[in-house]
């Protein structure tokens, strides 16, 4: 964003709460593969000092405040998420951008579980095709295409919505796991494929003239920034470039506290941001882009006042509205010692081979009861051993025979974190608001998390984690651990780092926050830009969405706003 | 309209706190870049402890040496050093909470909503082995942990383990699961934190540590790694030939 607007000609300041990261200083190929600093002592997260928020399960509940990061990881510093995260690149299923529509013509509105609030995005799969395209020929992805322009291609996933051209790079290797797992699939009956990853196959030059390097498979990707410069993120593919833009500065180690409104509080005047020394500032701008973490985001304009918050009990506004995470579960499976090894510590974030054939509505939900769905696959990401040890269910958690079961499983099991990468669709009892006890550093109100799985996910989790035991067995497993998702959201227990909603797109100002182009309905010259926008998380990877509704936004920016600043839908 | 301000103008100082030089920075033009700004680890020097006294120490490794015991196959926790890693861990930001949410109220909550704890670890182990050496003479003639026999010291653990053992201010299963984490990690991280002492973890499962490229493995499917781990700071091949 930053990039094509400097280069439309703007004066850009970004503002960035962390510090500047690069690769020679933070993470080295010299001292990055360290699961202790960067895995379990969090070294390129925020801190929750700096930032935190509070949780329950439900508004009968009080909520408490994440004291340490568990069920997901925020990204601090210049960068952010695109730092640490695994470069698991999808693109969204057609019929997600219009998800109520197309369940509602198929099943009818009454399939539709009570308190289930999905809504459409106001954009189209087929608009936000090009610019999926410029984000995934930016990042260098590495893929096999399953629909050219409507033709069904050998070895894709056949249900992506139409490409214009192919991945950019071709499909990873794939090691030992995944190529059972694409057989025993192929042999039931699904389409499996390789997953479409941000790191690379190949050394890879993109549009921007950045170059990155071969991944070499160190199994140092999630949660680490990758000091081969292989792995896609800002550092890798833009930065480089866009500092040296005219028009554009960085400022870092400052953390914007609110946006400035005119006494209308109807245009945004600039920010006030706080810099190291407790320093206040006010920044003045004609035209404020929001484009922090999803929760932050929903944050700013709370406590700038941009828009009605969500109040649940009075069925009123739409800020912290449709807060959504991921339904992910897994299950582990065992293999005879004697003939499988599977060298787990050969991994990347994104080697993996997959099916989707219970993604989305690609299949029939009309006898299992539930909407939504997932991909799965193995997914090696590691074998780092503080968290990746592997023992049947029902092993002691200490002790001699907790330790004979490391040593018998270690290289004889899989074990994939995001086995099954399920959809976590809106309701109107899951939202963000502000918490009304608990503070942060400057004394502004937490953020307040109100969020638990439905009956509807666990049904769907219980269903794909069924399915994805079957292809593990089938893979010649003498044991397979299935785990679901069942019970309470726990904030303790890592699933993903994909919170979406809260400050959602939509074609109506009487249910989403920003427009189709992710402009505020309120404030015209503030766009809000992330997974913020999602009306409902789907069962993918976000990150390419969000790259796609970027490009999209800039568009629309460059091409519309600047040219008649105003809104660019009327409501 | 074809060059407008986009977000610009001059900062205006509304509020002073403080005159230290400001870490907040401004970057334009190139990336940043200096030499030496980068931080490797403190390799962890063996010696007296930092932050244990002698008596906590040797029932720290009493207890890590039941957690994960030493067999014919592969190192104790005592041996691999996780006391000692525990040990620097507590005496450093990790003992001291530092970066976690620390504001009150302190309430206790639901499983779902995590530890809720006032107290920093460093204080919580202090606490606990006093609880534990408490426990143990209580319910085995009044002997301490070190001096119980390997299945009375089981007992003792399950008992932080089941969360029957109390701990003044200290939900019991919380600590136990720090513990158990804590053990862990001095056993598998890396050697230059003091534990996985010769990298003899590593070595025991077949994890190569640090390597970092595995181009040649990708799609060398179902056969062993042959190479000897190594870590950040060292590797058999370094050493001196006298040492090995």
């Amino acid at each position: 964003m930053a990039h094509g607007l400097s280069e439309a000609g703007l004066d850009v300041i970004a503002f960035e709460r962390g510090p500047w990261r690069d690769t020679a200083q933070d993470f080295p190929p010299t001292y990055a593969p360290d699961e202790y600093r960067y895995r379990v002592r969090h070294e390129l997260f925020l801190r929750p000092a700096q930032m935190t928020f509070t949780f329950r399960n439900n508004p009968s509940q009080t909520a408490l405040p994440i004291r340490d990061w568990g069920a997901f990881m925020l990204g601090n510093g210049v960068g952010g998420g695109g730092l640490h995260w695994n470069a698991e690149m999808w693109r969204f299923e057609p019929s997600q951008f219009m998800l109520k529509t197309h369940l509602t013509e198929r099943y009818g509105a009454k399939f539709i579980p009570a308190g289930m609030t999905i809504q459409d995005w106001g954009v189209t799969y087929d608009e936000l095709e090009p610019h999926y395209d410029r984000f995934e020929y930016l990042c260098g992805t590495a893929g096999t295409a399953g629909n050219l322009r409507g033709a069904i291609q050998p070895g894709g996933n056949p249900f992506e919505g139409p490409r214009s051209r192919p991945y950019p790079t071709p499909a990873q290797k794939q090691p030992f796991n995944a190529t059972l797992f694409a057989k025993a699939a192929r042999e039931m009956g699904h389409q499996p494929f390789p997953q479409p990853s941000g790191n690379m196959s190949q050394p890879y030059t993109n549009p921007l003239g950045v170059t990155l390097g071969p991944c070499t498979f160190c199994g140092y990707c999630e949660w680490f920034g990758c000091g081969n410069y292989s792995k896609a993120s800002p550092q890798t593919t833009i930065l480089p470039v866009l500092v040296k833009q005219p028009g554009f500065t960085a400022r870092d180690n400052c953390e914007v506290l609110r946006i400035v409104l005119d006494a209308g509080g109807k245009r945004a005047t600039g920010v006030v941001f706080v810099d190291t020394d407790g320093e206040e500032w006010e920044q003045p701008a004609d035209l404020v882009l929001c484009c922090a973490f999803t929760p932050f985001n929903v944050q700013l304009l709370m406590l700038s006042g941009v828009g009605e918050i969500y109040d649940p009990a009075a069925k009123r506004g739409n800020v912290g509205r449709n807060f959504t995470h991921q339904t992910v579960s897994t299950a582990t499976a065992f293999f005879d010692p004697a003939t499988h090894r599977f060298n787990p510590f050969v991994a990347s974030g994104a080697i993996g081979m997959c099916i989707d054939d219970f993604n989305g509505d690609n299949f029939d939900h009309g006898p299992l009861g539930f909407v939504g769905g997932g991909y799965m696959g193995q997914v090696q990401t590691n074998g780092r051993p503080i968290e990746t040890t592997p023992v049947p269910a029902g092993t002691p958690t200490w002790g001699a025979k907790w330790k004979a079961a490391v040593k018998q499983n270690y290289n004889s099991s899989v074990y994939s974190g995001s086995g099954v990468h399920g959809s976590f669709y809106s309701y109107d009892d899951v939202f963000l608001d502000l918490d009304p006890t608990y503070k942060d550093r400057f004394g502004r109100p937490l953020m307040r998390m109100t969020i638990d799985f439905h009956e509807n996910e666990h049904k769907m989790s219980a269903f794909l984690t069924d399915r994805y035991a079957e292809i593990l067995r089938a893979m010649g497993a003498t044991r397979v651990d299935k785990l679901p998702r069942t019970g309470h959201y726990d904030v303790t227990d890592y699933q993903t780092s994909h919170l979406c909603g809260g400050a959602v797109m939509g074609a109506e100002p009487s249910t989403s926050v920003v427009n189709r182009y992710q402009q505020s309905w309120d404030v015209p010259n503030l766009f809000v830009i992330g997974a913020s926008s999602f009306p409902q998380n789907a069962g993918y990877n976000p990150t390419t969405t969000v790259g796609a509704l970027t490009y999209w936004t800039l568009d629309a920016i460059v091409n519309q706003y600047l040219k008649a600043p105003g809104p660019l839908v009327q409501a | 309209m074809n060059r407008r301000r986009l977000l610009s103008g001059t900062a205006l100082v509304l509020f002073t706190a403080s005159s230290a030089p400001s870490r907040a920075g401004t970057i334009a033009g190139a990336l940043p870049w200096a030499p030496g700004a980068a931080a490797p680890p403190r390799p962890v020097v063996p010696g007296p402890w930092h932050f244990f006294t002698p008596a906590e120490g040797r029932t720290v490794e009493a207890i890590v040496d039941r957690i994960i015991p030493p067999d014919p196959d592969g190192p104790g926790a005592r041996d691999a050093g996780c006391a000692v890693f525990i040990d620097r861990q507590l005496a450093g930001p990790f003992g001291r909470a530092e970066g976690l949410y620390d504001h009150g109220p302190f309430v206790t909550g639901t499983k779902q909503q995590g530890p809720q704890s006032r107290l920093d670890p460093a204080t919580q182990y202090r606490g606990a082995l006093r609880a534990i050496d408490a426990y143990s003479a209580q319910h085995h003639d009044g002997r301490p942990f070190v001096d119980l026999a390997a299945a009375d010291q089981d007992a003792v653990i399950g008992a932080i383990e089941d969360g029957s053992l109390p701990i003044e201010d200290v939900v019991t299963k919380d600590f136990w699961t720090m513990l158990l984490k804590n053990t862990r990690q001095g056993f598998f991280a890396d050697p230059v934190y003091g534990g996985n002492r010769d990298m003899a973890a590593w070595k025991w499962i077949g994890f190569p540590g640090a390597r970092y490229d595995y181009s040649d493995w990708i799609d060398r499917h179902n056969e062993p790694y042959p190479h000897a781990p190594i870590g950040i700071a060292e590797a058999p091949l370094w050493r001196p030939a006298a040492s090995k």
